[in-house]
């Protein structure tokens, strides 16, 4: 197998061990959950307020998926602008000092030129109030 | 013999799996490091919150757990033989298999984040070329999980407190992930273990070559640990679970062991991002002083590890709540703009190394801390309210 694939390996052993613990846990915790509560299980079948929505003991009132602020999806979409940005900065981050020294006007320039870019996005996302929570 | 206490952990794995055949030695060796993190952080998990409950207690002037054991120290084993026997408790309304896998979920990530960590010389887990790379990739995926138990639970409150949590966590990633890109810049890889190779040795002899003694290391330092705080919810950044407006946010509708797991997974969140942070920034498992070598490298991992913890914690018993608007403005307009000037003071500090005379390094470091200082001030003043208008008390004189 290519080496580059290999060095995963681990990682999906790791992944199958934390599925199955976390898992293995849960229902174990269900199947006790049963068998400590027997007898109050019993009587509730009359009474299934239990499972209810919690509510500071009130009932609940209204839908349980209600309308939420825009705000939110604002901030979701300008995470992803930004987020793009620091996966270029990455790969520039590990070549920085290698080419600086045959390469560094080509380096330095082309990440200055981009950073800039990017700062007038975000000087007008902060002019269009696009961060601000108070409206 | 100081390199023998050094590498035990290793030569221990390496005589465990040497009697097994030779085909199966790779990966009996992987397990066998995977259980040994799985359980080493599973105990210090139940350390760690019989440790916050006392500092807590301490801090607010109360004794703390002392009950269930010498000094309460059994308390966490009692803890989880509750949470292991208490009812499962599902709300009808609920979607039934997001609600079981969202904790399911949130273990994965983190238990893959931990692995990528070395924990002392030749221990790393899972050696990868771009671990902290795969560090942040997984640990995006924790708000995956957050939404999920937000969104089956059918609960207003659970709603707003999944909301709460992802736009806390996206908005303080980026501040977290760029104040990682100026260690890269000078370390010039993506390895975690070579990253910490890069900060061996010591400056005069005495100094040793941490990041966080220098100035873009520093500031790197404070603004990775400021986003760390908010990316694993702790106090003061604990909008998603505000337990006096919104009841827990999104663990509302969890009981028993489902909410343990959220609890574990939230704790393992919280090494993971620790671990990085010692990694990065304090020099991983290096010593700090020439003289104190002979102590083994994990035991200097660790004793970090439990620093920044126990800072966690005092911080958690003295800051108050911030406002969700406080919140988010401090992320955009203050956190974001000082880490893409920390990388550009990277960039100041490789540059003024020509400077070779006598005291070139005190004079490179005024200058990058300028650089800093400057513009902390001018968005400090732009973040802040003003002075607060006089109030006039009535009856309280």
């Amino acid at each position: 197998m290519d080496s580059q694939l290999t060095q995963y390996i681990p990682i999906l052993i790791l992944l199958l061990v934390a599925i199955g613990a976390a898992a293995g846990m849960l229902i174990a915790s269900v199947a006790l959950g049963r068998w400590a509560n027997r007898g109050r299980l019993q009587n509730r079948a009359k009474n299934q307020n239990i499972n209810t929505p919690y509510e500071c003991g009130m009932i609940a009132v209204g839908e349980g998926n209600t309308r939420l602020s825009v705000k939110f999806y604002l901030v979701a979409m300008l995470f992803i602008l930004f987020d793009i940005e620091v996966v270029f900065m990455y790969p520039w981050a590990v070549v920085y000092r290698d080419m600086l020294k045959t390469n560094g006007p080509v380096i330095l320039g082309s990440m200055v030129s981009f950073l800039g870019i990017l700062f007038i996005g975000y000087i007008y996302a902060l002019k269009k109030k696009a961060f601000d929570w108070k409206s | 013999m100081t390199g023998q206490l050094d590498q035990l952990f290793v030569s221990l794995k390496q005589w465990l799996v040497s009697f097994l055949p030779q085909a199966a030695q790779p990966m009996a060796g992987i397990l066998l490091s995977i259980s040994a993190i799985i359980g080493a952080f599973a105990t210090m998990f139940a350390i760690t919150t019989i440790m916050e409950r006392k500092i807590l207690g301490r801090i607010q002037n109360r004794l703390g757990p002392n009950r269930v054991g010498p000094f309460g120290l059994l308390q966490p084993a009692a803890d989880g033989i509750k949470m292991l026997t208490k009812e499962d408790i599902v709300p009808f309304a609920a979607d039934k298999l997001v609600h079981f896998l969202a904790p399911v979920v949130l273990i994965i990530p983190v238990a893959l984040a931990l692995a990528m960590i070395p924990y002392g010389r030749n221990m790393t887990a899972v050696d990868l070329d771009a671990g902290i790379l795969f560090f942040f990739a997984v640990g995006s995926a924790t708000e995956l999980s957050v939404f999920m138990a937000g969104w089956s639970s059918q609960n207003k409150y659970s709603l707003v407190g999944a909301m709460r949590a992802i736009a806390q966590m996206i908005s303080y990633e980026m501040p977290l992930v760029l104040s990682t890109v100026s260690v890269l810049m000078m370390a010039g890889t993506l390895s975690l273990p070579l990253i910490v190779q890069a900060q061996s040795g010591y400056i005069y002899e005495i100094l040793p070559r941490w990041n966080v003694f220098t100035p873009w290391g520093l500031a790197g330092f404070v603004l990775f640990m400021i986003a760390a705080t908010a990316e694993s919810n702790r106090a003061p950044f604990d909008l998603p679970e505000a337990e006096s407006e919104i009841i827990a946010g999104y663990l509302t509708e969890y009981s028993g062991f489902k909410y343990a797991l959220f609890f574990m997974a939230e704790y393992w969140g919280l090494f993971a991002v620790s671990g990085l942070a010692v990694t990065l920034f304090l020099g991983g498992w290096n010593a700090p002083f020439p003289f104190l070598q002979w102590v083994p490298s994990w035991a200097w991992f660790f004793a970090k590890l439990g620093t920044i913890i126990f800072g966690f914690i005092w911080v958690r018993g003295t800051l108050p709540r911030l406002r969700l608007d406080q919140l988010m403005n401090f992320a955009w307009k203050f956190l974001l703009p000082m880490s893409l000037i920390n990388i550009v003071v990277t960039a100041m500090w490789h540059f003024s190394r020509v400077f070779q005379f006598v005291g070139a390094r005190e004079m490179r470091w005024v200058l990058c801390a300028l650089v800093l200082a400057i513009p902390y001030f001018f968005l400090g003043r732009a973040l802040g309210e003003g002075r607060p208008a006089k109030r006039n008390y009535k009856f309280a004189e």
